[in-house]
């Protein structure tokens, strides 16, 4: 370690990945988590609204925003938009503790007729994500720190730097 | 479905989840044993499929929701041609990684697969 800014990885210190800037590979994971969610939800979304959009309308949109939205996560993380996912996770986050805590509080708001995660009408962010392991959860926080990561900046720099100059 | 076979396909797959992460957190690039790995998955996922398929004719029922069963069989078998796509183009160890989250996102769509079709 040369200085106090130098947050390289070994594998990128020695010289296995040249072109790669640092921790720019464990946001490809995190794209692969956000890819699957995407298809969760929006799979998900899909078949409540084909299937019985009308035993709870405001849940079933929900589903559908939830899975619009992670689909534009996914991309943003993969093509490295840094606002579009900043925008995108912040909104994931925000979702899932309104939604979450209403699901448990004030079911019929939501037009929700049961708590069960895995209930007909349940979306991705009901109960916290519990239907989904809470993953819902977790994965806008972890989004936000890679986000505010040096290892993201690094890896966006070359798109902000071409607008700047 | 058959729940014995079930049974054996999710700990497969976790196994296969487990020593995909485990080998990229070790910094291997995508190998033939991880690459391999999901693609064992992939064929008990076809299993699955025959079975699902061959099963109402036997007698053996779904129980739930029969197009959310084959949402969930056509997800899955989508996730390890996709996965191991992802594995030969990008040649790095977090591919390895994505691997392993991918087999562990298949257990558990298995297994809601098994609660569907099971009353």
């Amino acid at each position: 370690m040369s200085g106090a800014q130098n947050t390289e990885t070994p594998e990128a210190a020695s010289g296995a990945a040249p072109a790669r800037r640092p921790g720019a590979g464990v946001g490809r994971v995190l794209v692969a988590v956000y890819a699957i969610l995407a298809l969760a939800a929006t799979g998900r979304s899909v078949f409540q609204i084909i299937d019985r959009f009308g035993e709870a309308p405001v849940a079933f949109l929900l589903s559908a925003l939830a899975g619009v939205i992670y689909i534009v996560a996914t991309i943003a993380l993969g093509a490295r938009l840094r606002t579009l996912a900043l925008v995108t996770i912040s909104i994931e986050l925000v979702g899932v503790l309104v939604v979450g805590t209403l699901s448990l509080v004030a079911p019929a708001l939501l037009g929700l007729h049961s708590l069960d995660p895995f209930g007909r009408d349940s979306t991705v962010w009901s109960a916290f994500g519990a239907g989904y392991l809470l993953v819902p959860l977790v994965l806008p926080v972890l989004g936000l720190l890679y986000l505010r990561s040096g290892s993201a900046r690094g890896s966006a720099r070359g798109a902000t730097g071409q607008a700047k100059a | 479905m058959i729940a014995g076979f079930t049974v054996a396909q999710v700990i497969v797959t976790c196994v296969a989840g487990l020593l995909c992460t485990v080998l990229g957190l070790a910094r291997r690039r995508p190998n033939d044993l991880t690459l391999g790995a999901l693609v064992v998955v992939e064929v008990l996922l076809l299993a699955q499929l025959v079975i699902a398929l061959i099963s109402p004719a036997l007698g053996n029922q779904p129980h739930g929701s029969v197009p959310l069963f084959y949402v969930y069989l056509i997800s899955a078998l989508l996730i390890p041609p996709l996965a191991v796509f992802w594995g030969l183009i990008e040649r790095t160890r977090w591919s390895t990684v994505v691997l392993g989250v991918a087999a562990f996102a298949i257990a558990v769509m298995v297994v809601r697969m098994q609660q569907i079709w099971t009353p």
